[in-house]
C-alpha cells in the first residue's frame, strides 16, 4: 500500500469525523500557534530594531565617536560611571585631524543636541530635543528627507544662519493647520525660520521619533546645546561594512594620539556602532525565544499525549476495521503505517491550522498595538515538521498495538 | 480442468486418500487444498483445548463444499485455518500449490490477499466506505493502482448485479445488497479459493436463497467455493458436504448422499 494510499484513508477518516479530530488537534494546534505568533513578534521587533530603530539612532554602517557611551548594555558599575565622568569632551578640535585621517569615501558630521524650550505664536512652549549639525551630510547619513520645503543650504551652514529643518511631530504642534514654511519657530528666545519639515519617521515602541529640530552647526543655537568648543559626537559612515570598519580604526588611532594614551591604556572615548545597540536586544531577544519555544513545548507535548489517547481509542473503536484489513490481505505494516500516516496527518493538519492562525495572531498583534510583527518562513516549516513530528511520536504506540491485533479476534468483536 | 471435475466432485475417493498421505509433498495443481492431519491447540488457561485432531481434506479446483458440524466441532478452526487466518499446531496445509501452515505473518497476509476471498456471516464490510470503496480494500493491499482498481472492482460489482449502487455505504444497503458487495470483495482478486464463513447466517430465507444463486453462478463458472455453515439446508446447496465432529471429519460426501442420509426435502433444486 502506497504512502499516498494512507494519507488518503488519514485524510477520510479526519473528513468524517471533523468535530473530533478538531478536539484531537487542538493542543497541536495552539502549540504552533503560539510558536509562531512568538517567534513572529521577537522576529518582527529584533528585524525593527536593526532595520528601523537602531538604524535611525546611529544610521546603517556608521560609528559615532563620543565621550561616553549613549547605550548601554547590562549593568554598569559604579567605577565605570566614574570612568566616564573624568573623559575629556571631544572637542570642536578633534574633528578637524579625525576628518582629515578619514578615506574620502567616508561621510562624516558633528552632532550635538539638547532638550530646550521650544514656542511658536500658535501653541505653548514645549521642551524639544533640538540639534546642530555641521552638513548635510548629516542628512545624509541619517537618510533623512525633507517632506515639504527643503534642507538646511550650504551656504546657511557656512554663514550659521538661524533656519531650522523640524519634525513632523513638531510641525503639527507648533503650526496646527497651517504652512510651517517661512514661519518662526523661537528657541530660547532667539527665533528660527522653519525651511523644511522632515518626512515622518514613525515610533519606536509608541515614542514619536518626530519630535526634533535641526539647525546648522555655527547658528547662534550651538550656544544652548553645548559648552564652547565642545561636541557631543561625530557620526561617521563608511561606504561598506569594512570600510566603517577601518574609519573606526583610523579615528581610534587619531584619538588616541591626541589624547596622549599609552598602549595599555583604554580608550577614554566612546566608538558606537550598531552592533553596541544591537547586542542588548540580541541577549533579550535569546530568553524571548527560549521562553517563546518553551512555552509551546508544554502546548505540543498536550498535544501529542491527546492525540496518543485519541489513537489508542481509534485502534480500540476500529479493532474489527483492523481485522477486517487484515483478512483482506494488509500486513502488519500496512496496518503500522495506516494508523501512523493517520496520527501524522492529524497533527500536520493541526500544525498548518496552528501556523494559519499564528500569522492571524502576529498581524493583529501587530496591527493592534505597536510591537511589530514579522513572519520567519523558517517558523513555518518548524511549525509543520513539530506537527509530523508529534504526531509520529504520538502514533508509534497505538500504531504498534493496532498492528499486532489477531485478526481472528479482531473481526469477532462487537461493535 | 475436465468439466467431469466439475459435475461430479468426489468425495473420499482413492486418489486423493494418496494425495492426503503424500507429507511434504507438493500435490498436483488440480487440488487447491490439501490438508494432511492438521492439529489446532488451544492452550485455555491450563486447559488444553484440541479443536482439531487430525484432518485431512483434499478439495479440487473448481468444486463446491461446503464444511459442516455443530458447534464445537471445529468447523471454524477449520475455516480460520483454510482462511490463513491461523496456522495449525501440526500437520501440512497446502494452498495452490504453496505450504502456508509455516508461513509468517506477513506471508500468511499476502496469501489471503492474493488466493483467499471471504465471504463473512457479518459482511464485514467498511461503514464509512462507499461499496466501491470497500470492493477495492484488497487490491489496494496487492498494490494495484486506483484506475485498475477502480475498473476491476466495477467489474466485480456488475457480476453480482450491485454496479448501480457502487456511491452507496454499507449502512444504506439491503443484507441481501451488503452480502453481494462482500462477495464481490472477494472476487476482486480472482482468488483460488471463494471462502464462506455462514454466509447466510445474518438473511432472511429468500435473501438466504438469492445469495445461493449467487454462490451457484459463481461455482458453474468454475470458481473454487468453500462454505462454512451449520443450516443442512444451506449445505445442500454445495455438490459436496463434509461434516466434521470433536475435530475430526466424520463424513465427507455427495450432495445426493447427504440429502437422503439427514432427510432433507426439496431443499436443493
Amino acid at each position: 500500500m502506497s504512502f499516498f494510499q494512507a494519507v488518503l484513508i488519514a485524510w477520510d477518516t479526519i473528513r468524517v469525523q471533523k468535530l473530533k479530530s478538531f478536539f484531537t488537534v487542538i493542543g497541536v494546534t495552539i502549540g504552533v500557534t503560539f510558536l509562531i505568533a512568538v517567534v513572529s513578534i521577537v522576529g518582527g521587533m529584533g528585524r525593527y530594531m536593526k532595520d528601523d530603530l537602531v538604524g535611525k539612532i546611529i544610521a546603517v554602517n556608521a560609528f559615532n565617536l563620543r565621550s561616553r557611551p549613549n547605550i548601554q548594555i547590562g549593568d554598569v558599575t559604579e567605577d565605570e560611571i566614574r570612568e566616564w565622568r573624568r573623559r575629556p569632551r571631544i572637542e570642536v578640535s578633534d574633528v578637524g585631524p579625525v576628518a582629515a585621517a578619514l578615506p574620502p569615501e567616508v561621510l562624516w558630521a558633528v552632532e550635538s543636541s539638547a532638550n530646550l524650550t521650544v514656542e511658536s505664536s500658535y501653541a505653548k512652549p514645549r521642551r524639544i530635543e533640538c540639534s546642530t549639525v555641521s552638513g548635510t551630510d548629516w542628512f545624509t547619513i541619517k537618510r533623512m528627507d525633507v517632506d515639504k520645503g527643503r534642507l538646511i543650504a550650504p551656504q546657511e551652514y557656512a554663514l550659521g544662519s538661524p533656519v531650522v529643518v523640524i519634525g513632523a511631530d513638531v510641525a503639527d504642534f507648533f503650526f496646527p493647520a497651517l504652512d510651517p514654511l517661512g514661519r518662526q519657530l523661537k528657541i530660547q528666545g532667539i527665533p528660527y525660520t522653519v525651511v523644511g519639515v522632515a518626512e515622518k519617521q514613525g515610533s519606536a515602541f509608541g515614542i514619536s521619533m518626530d519630535k526634533f529640530v535641526i539647525a546648522p552647526e555655527k547658528a547662534p543655537l550651538n550656544r544652548a546645546v553645548n559648552p564652547h568648543g565642545v561636541i557631543d559626537q561625530m557620526v561617521v559612515q563608511g561606504s561598506s561594512e569594512t570600510s566603517m570598519r577601518e574609519a573606526m580604526e583610523t579615528t581610534r588611532t587619531v584619538m588616541r594620539s591626541r589624547h596622549h594614551l599609552r598602549p595599555s591604556q583604554p580608550d577614554d572615548f566612546a566608538l558606537e556602532t550598531s552592533d553596541s545597540a544591537l547586542e542588548f536586544w540580541n541577549k533579550l531577544q535569546g530568553y524571548l525565544v527560549v521562553a517563546g519555544v518553551a512555552l509551546p513545548a508544554i502546548g505540543l507535548v498536550v498535544g501529542a499525549i491527546v492525540i496518543m489517547n485519541i489513537m489508542l481509542v481509534a485502534v480500540s473503536e476500529r479493532t474489527r476495521e483492523i481485522g477486517i484489513r487484515k483478512s483482506l490481505g494488509a500486513r502488519r505494516r500496512d496496518i503500522l503505517n495506516q494508523f501512523l500516516v493517520e496520527s501524522t496527518t492529524l497533527a500536520v493538519f493541526g500544525a498548518v491550522l496552528g501556523i494559519v492562525l499564528g500569522i492571524g495572531f502576529a498581524k493583529a498583534i501587530a496591527a493592534l498595538s505597536p510591537l511589530p510583527a514579522a513572519v520567519e518562513i523558517w517558523s513555518i516549516f518548524v511549525g509543520v515538521g513539530v506537527g509530523g513530528g508529534v504526531g509520529i511520536v504520538a502514533g508509534i504506540y497505538p500504531a504498534s498495538r493496532a498492528s499486532l491485533l489477531d485478526p481472528i479476534a479482531a473481526m469477532r468483536q462487537e461493535t | 480442468m475436465s468439466q467431469n471435475t466439475v459435475e461430479a466432485p468426489l468425495g473420499v475417493t482413492a486418489e486423493r486418500q494418496i494425495v492426503a498421505t503424500e507429507t511434504g509433498r507438493a500435490p498436483n495443481s488440480k487440488w487447491v487444498i490439501v490438508t494432511r492431519g492438521i492439529k489446532r491447540e488451544y492452550d485455555m488457561g491450563g486447559e488444553v483445548v484440541r479443536a482439531l485432531r487430525g484432518v485431512d481434506i483434499v478439495i479440487g479446483r473448481n468444486e463446491y463444499v461446503a464444511i459442516m458440524g455443530p458447534s464445537g466441532s471445529g468447523k471454524s478452526t477449520l475455516m480460520n485455518i483454510l482462511g490463513c487466518l491461523d496456522t495449525p499446531n501440526a500437520g501440512e496445509y497446502w494452498l495452490n500449490g504453496q505450504e502456508v501452515s509455516k508461513m509468517t505473518d506477513d506471508a500468511l497476509a499476502r496469501v489471503r490477499n492474493k488466493e483467499i476471498g471471504f465471504v463473512f456471516q457479518t459482511f464485514n464490510l467498511l461503514p464509512r466506505a462507499s461499496a466501491l470503496h470497500n470492493v477495492e480494500l484488497p487490491l489496494v493491499y496487492a498494490g494495484i493502482s486506483a484506475d485498475e482498481r477502480r475498473r476491476r472492482a466495477k467489474e466485480a460489482l456488475e457480476k453480482v448485479q450491485l454496479d448501480h449502487r457502487m456511491d452507496h455505504r454499507p449502512n444504506e444497503l439491503s443484507g441481501g445488497q451488503r452480502q453481494r458487495v462482500a462477495i464481490a470483495r472477494a472476487l476482486v482478486n480472482a482468488p483460488s479459493m471463494l471462502l464462506a464463513d455462514e454466509p447466510t447466517g445474518n438473511l432472511d430465507s429468500a435473501t438466504s436463497e438469492e445469495i445461493m444463486r449467487v454462490f451457484e453462478g459463481l461455482a458453474s463458472t468454475g470458481q473454487t467455493v468453500v462454505m462454512v455453515t451449520h443450516e443442512p439446508d444451506i449445505a445442500s446447496h454445495a455438490r459436496r458436504v463434509v461434516v466434521l465432529r470433536d475435530g475430526l471429519i466424520s463424513t465427507d460426501e455427495r450432495r445426493e448422499q447427504f440429502i437422503s442420509r439427514v432427510g432433507l426435502t426439496g431443499a436443493a433444486h
